[in-house]
């Protein structure tokens, strides 16, 4: 009878999707959506919708002239790369200059390799690169943040963020104590809530967390990596800081600045830029971990996490090409 | 005390279990009017037929034999005329010659062979007697891979089998044909074990029993008091815990080294179906001719088990749950992780046939497949600690021999790493095929 | 000024004269001593390195004829289809030996099994490759030696010849076919063959490799051969031998009378270019079927 069908086992299938993985992550993204709102207003809203519009918008376009294959932009890839792409970025951005990250994000580090899946390098950390590289007046100057129904501010007043100010008080000769006094720098509440200067993402590290926990909930991102890079700064940076405390300040202050928790949370752990073994995400994670330090201390820029992990997604095929899992009825940990 | 929940370690993935017989006592099949018996029922050489063309038989009676090692005797399952020896359709749409039998409707048994239902506790044969017995009445492994029972029992030079691992697992959904046997014959399949223990000179029994089947366990538990050195495990519920590697590992925490035998670690595995076809072959002296077999799917209208006589067309099974349901877009042999479309109803029920699945059409087609995300879902749960999307990778490229040196003869088929793909990947298909060629090119390299 | 460039030619010139004594001496110490022939005869093949000819690229191929014209005096069993005669004649030329003239060949598809031919019985599910469709099942159309239409032959072509007809399912075979074989090996169920192309192109083949009895072959393929014989009693040339049910026709024997085609009742043989035959009245549906599959040229006199 024509009706049946026959096909290879297996013959049911579980609930994975990519699209429910996307919108998951997208799902994560909301406590930190709602923190950011509250302390850039609208213009963080303004930044999040055209970075995600834009991203798929460029993804829809490639699609259907340039590569002339299926269109895909509803399964979610194209708003992750570009939610994560807002977060990157600081909420007083000039539109133009997001229009032409997401073109960055999309064309050149997503769809130029083939499309999802295809990718060696973050399409996120991609774009911001190439706009902080392009651009790096706007790119650096931040709006501290202004809660809203705070009173008096009624314009946004830019400002560097707290590791700027420890890259300058360090360049300036200023011991760890000095720079700590400054009324600008924020303590550690402010921290953890976001009250302080930075890009959309860098803002509340709870928020972050809890998004994190969500996603390792659902089976969406593994705990390996994010804890790794985290526990490695806080090692790294408290050694340096052991051996000189006038010099590099409590390894705390490094976990909660800049974006080391979006990053470790949200930008390396993009499964297709990470390794495919437990053992190999370690590496990762690791190697993350150390150049991230290694730029904010000695480096040029005050912030590192974006090039650590796009130097490392450098390094992925090379890793899983050396790790690999722990094979049944294997004795050695061997290929 | 709560027994702890043993169970694998790398891997796994939990499908929905939908035992719907799991309840439904085991049913008697009615005869059919002809049955097809394939020679070629087991792993290894197919029989060569002992009878020919207008020869009358009996049920029971020898109608072809195994000659080469690796190779089971078959027996008629009916009383009949053998109406015909040529090609005949298997469930792959390819023709393998069958032996035809026309029917009778009353059975007249083989000489020597004790039809009785009474339960014969003692066991009087010993080692010797015991495996060639189970050879000459064909048993094969019930659990799917009908490998001939007699050659895994004659233990190489150098090994000493210490556990036998008796496979109550049964990790398919919608499979419950062990279930029933297990909660139904429980006595007879427990003198089984001891049967297969003598002739393994071994220690310890293991039966392995999921979670899913507390009645099976407590059942069997409590008969197991009156045998000696027989013990019941209950496992956590993880697909593949079936596989005879897993099981292994799951039971007695050995790991079966790559590319060799359980007998390396001292270990023999069976299924619950095949130790009762030991018993009736060692006690009663009847061969292998039947088997219990479930019939299910979300779609029909009365999942049952049968007791179904080898030879019986699939489509007799079907009619008597009540008939193919409308919508039905699939039919599978076996389970739905590791089962076998199959091409029509007229393929008949061999020794390796478990169950008879029939999905609805919603079901029946895969959905789109994507680019590979690297999600690395498919290495998490392979349990044989493999890298699917590598392997497919390299199959795609034809690089066969690479596929070895990333073990990809280590796969088990089970289908875990397609089951969980995100993006919808023919994983296992291309799995297999890499298998097969890997397979070739070991031959051709002797 | 004058100085600068004094010195700068002078360094530069001295840089340059060291660096080409080094490299003379090294060029001369890691120096290949290679027969000057092979180069020869290697600008004269075809470098599609399709390894149509059984070695791995033109090079190989240069060495292996060369080494041969050496060894054996003869250029024997050594054949580059890409390049053809001409081809082998100038090689052979270089070599100082004389080559036989090898009849073309070209692929030809061995199976009829379209959508109308043989209805599908069952939907296929799965990866679009015939390698694993062949392991799963025997096909759509029922027959377990027919072409499974997934296309493992036309990846395989390195010279855009063969291409699935969306029309019929089945392999197409243009004139772009230069017959190096990668087809016929991509092939799970060697349904394609090389055979010769034949005079003015023309040939006549049996387009069905099934071995099953004639009335469970027709059962799943209209255009079956179904073993009758026919075809062998009516060949006035002895070109035709029957073997397990399947009629073959050995290409060197035919003369292209096409006897043969008109006899067979289901229309498995198949003619390629011949003229259409004057249409007789009492014509049935399925002759008109048969020439409706062979390419025709209308202005070619009957041969």
């Amino acid at each position: 009878m024509n009706q049946f069908t026959i096909s290879g086992s297996p013959h049911v299938h579980g609930e994975e999707s990519v699209s429910k993985i996307m919108y998951t992550v997208v799902l994560a993204l909301l406590p930190a959506v709602l923190v950011s709102a509250y302390f850039f207003g609208l213009d963080a809203i303004r930044v999040l919708l055209i970075a995600v519009i834009s991203c798929m918008f460029f993804e829809w376009v490639i699609q259907k002239y340039i590569i002339k294959g299926p269109i895909t932009i509803t399964d979610g890839s194209a708003v992750v790369a570009g939610m994560l792409l807002a977060f990157n970025v600081p909420s007083n951005l000039p539109w133009w200059i997001l229009v032409i990250g997401a073109l960055a994000t999309i064309g050149i580090a997503k769809m130029s390799f083939g499309g999802l899946g295809r990718n060696p390098f973050n399409p996120a950390l991609v774009g911001r690169v190439f706009m902080l590289i392009s651009f790096p007046v706007q790119m650096t100057s931040w709006p501290i943040a202004k809660p809203l129904f705070a009173e008096g501010l009624t314009d946004a007043i830019t400002g560097p963020t707290a590791l700027g100010l420890l890259k300058e008080g360090i360049g300036a000769g200023k011991t760890i104590d000095q720079i700590i006094s400054d009324p600008a720098m924020p303590n550690y509440l402010d921290q953890l809530t976001g009250n302080m200067g930075g890009s959309l993402g860098e803002m509340s590290a709870i928020a972050l967390i809890l998004g994190g926990l969500f996603m390792i909930w659902r089976k969406v991102i593994n705990w390996q990596v994010p804890f790794s890079i985290i526990f490695t700064v806080f090692v790294f940076a408290g050694i340096f800081h052991l051996i000189d405390p006038t010099m590099y300040i409590e390894p705390a202050f490094h976990l909660f600045t800049g974006g080391l928790m979006l990053g470790a949370i949200f930008m390396a752990t993009d499964m297709v830029t990470s390794p495919m073994t437990i053992s190999g995400k370690w590496v990762f994670g690791v190697g993350i971990g150390l150049i991230t330090i290694i730029i904010r201390f000695w480096g040029a820029y005050p912030e590192g996490v974006s090039f650590a992990i796009l130097i490392m997604n450098a390094f992925v095929p090379l890793i899983n090409n050396s790790f690999k899992p722990k094979r049944f009825g294997v004795k050695a940990v061997s290929k | 005390m709560m027994k702890s929940l043993k169970t694998f370690k790398i891997g796994g993935v939990h499908p929905e279990e939908n035992k719907r017989s799991a309840n439904t006592p085991i049913q008697i099949l009615p005869f059919p009017k002809q049955a097809i018996i394939p020679l070629g029922q087991n792993l290894g050489a197919p029989s060569k037929p002992l009878v020919k063309r207008g020869d009358e038989v009996k049920t029971g009676q020898l109608i072809a034999g195994g000659e080469s090692f690796i190779a089971a005797n078959l027996h008629s399952p009916f009383t009949g005329k053998v109406s015909k020896i040529d090609n005949f359709l298997d469930s792959s749409g390819y023709r393998r010659p069958a032996i035809v039998i026309d029917v009778e409707e009353v059975d007249i048994w083989e000489d020597g062979i004790d039809t009785s239902d009474t339960i014969k506790r003692e066991i009087t044969a010993d080692r010797k007697t015991i495996i060639d017995t189970i050879k000459s009445c064909g048993i094969v492994g019930l659990g799917g891979a009908t490998f001939p029972t007699h050659v895994k029992l004659m233990v190489p030079d150098g090994k000493k089998a210490e556990y036998l691992i008796i496979n109550g697992v049964e990790c398919e959904p919608y499979l419950t044909s062990d279930h029933r046997l297990m909660l139904e014959k429980g006595e007879e399949l427990l003198i089984g074990i001891q049967i297969l223990m003598k002739a393994l000179d071994v220690e310890k029994a293991i039966v392995g029993i999921e979670n899913n089947k507390r009645d099976a366990i407590n059942h069997l538990t409590e008969l197991a008091a009156g045998f000696e050195r027989i013990h019941i495990q209950p496992l956590k519920v993880k697909y593949p815990q079936g596989g005879e590697k897993q099981l292994i590992k799951a039971t007695v925490n050995r790991e079966v080294p790559s590319g060799k035998l359980p007998i390396e670690v001292g270990c023999v595995v069976s299924n619950v179906g095949t130790a009762f076809a030991v018993y009736e072959a060692v006690q009663k002296n009847k061969p292998l001719i039947e088997r219990i077999v479930t019939v299910t799917g979300k779609a029909v209208k009365k999942p049952s088990n049968f007791k179904v006589r080898v030879g019986t067309p699939v489509q007799q099974l079907i009619d008597a749950a009540e008939g193919l349901p409308e919508n039905t877009g699939k039919i599978i042999n076996g389970g739905p992780m590791m089962g076998k479309a199959i091409m029509s109803t007229e393929v008949p029920v061999v020794k390796g046939t478990s169950g008879i699945l029939l999905m609805k059409q919603e079901e029946s087609r895969r959905k789109t497949a994507l680019n590979c995300i690297r999600c690395s879902k498919c290495t998490s749960v392979c349990p044989m600690g493999l890298e699917p999307y590598l392997l497919l990778k390299l199959m795609k490229l034809e690089r066969y021999e690479d596929g070895m040196k990333e073990r990809i003869m280590d796969c088990i088929e089970c289908g875990s790493c397609q089951f969980t793909c995100p993006s919808n990947l023919p994983l296992l298909d291309y799995l297999k095929l890499g298998k097969q060629r890997g397979g070739q090119i070991i031959r051709s390299r002797k | 000024m004058n100085e600068v460039i004094l010195y700068t030619l002078l360094t530069l010139g001295l840089l340059g004269t060291v660096a080409a004594v080094i490299l003379y001496f090294v060029a001369q110490k890691f120096k290949v001593i290679e027969n000057p022939k092979i180069d020869l005869v290697d600008d004269v093949l075809p470098k599609a390195n399709c390894g149509g000819c059984g070695f791995p690229g033109c090079r190989a191929f240069a060495e292996a004829l060369v080494k041969s014209a050496n060894e054996n005096h003869s250029l024997d069993g050594l054949n580059c289809p890409v390049g053809g005669n001409d081809v082998m004649k100038s090689a052979a030329a270089i070599l100082g030996l004389e080559v036989e003239e090898q009849e073309p060949l070209i692929a030809v598809v061995r199976c009829s099994g379209s959508k109308t031919n043989s209805p599908a019985k069952i939907n296929y599910d799965g990866p679009s490759t015939c390698a694993f469709a062949h392991n799963l099942y025997a096909g759509e159309g029922g027959c377990p030696h027919s072409c499974l239409g997934l296309g493992d032959c036309v990846v395989s072509c390195d010279f855009d010849a063969i291409h699935i007809s969306l029309e019929t399912g089945l392999p197409e075979v243009n004139e772009k076919c230069v017959a190096c074989g990668a087809c016929v090996k991509a092939c799970p169920r060697s349904i394609i063959e090389l055979r010769p192309k034949g005079k003015k192109d023309r040939r006549i083949f049996v387009s069905c490799i099934n071995q099953e009895k004639g009335g469970v072959a027709k059962k799943n393929c209209e255009v079956a051969c179904i073993g009758c014989s026919k075809c062998f009693k009516v060949c006035p040339f002895d070109a035709i031998t029957m073997d397990n049910n399947l009629a073959y026709i050995d290409p060197i024997k035919c003369k292209l009378c096409r006897k043969c085609v008109e006899v067979c009742p289901t229309n498995a043989i198949h003619e390629i270019n011949f003229p259409p035959r004057k249409i007789k009245p009492e014509a049935t549906e399925e002759t008109t079927k048969t020439m409706a599959v062979s390419h025709q040229e209308p202005n070619e006199n009957k041969a």
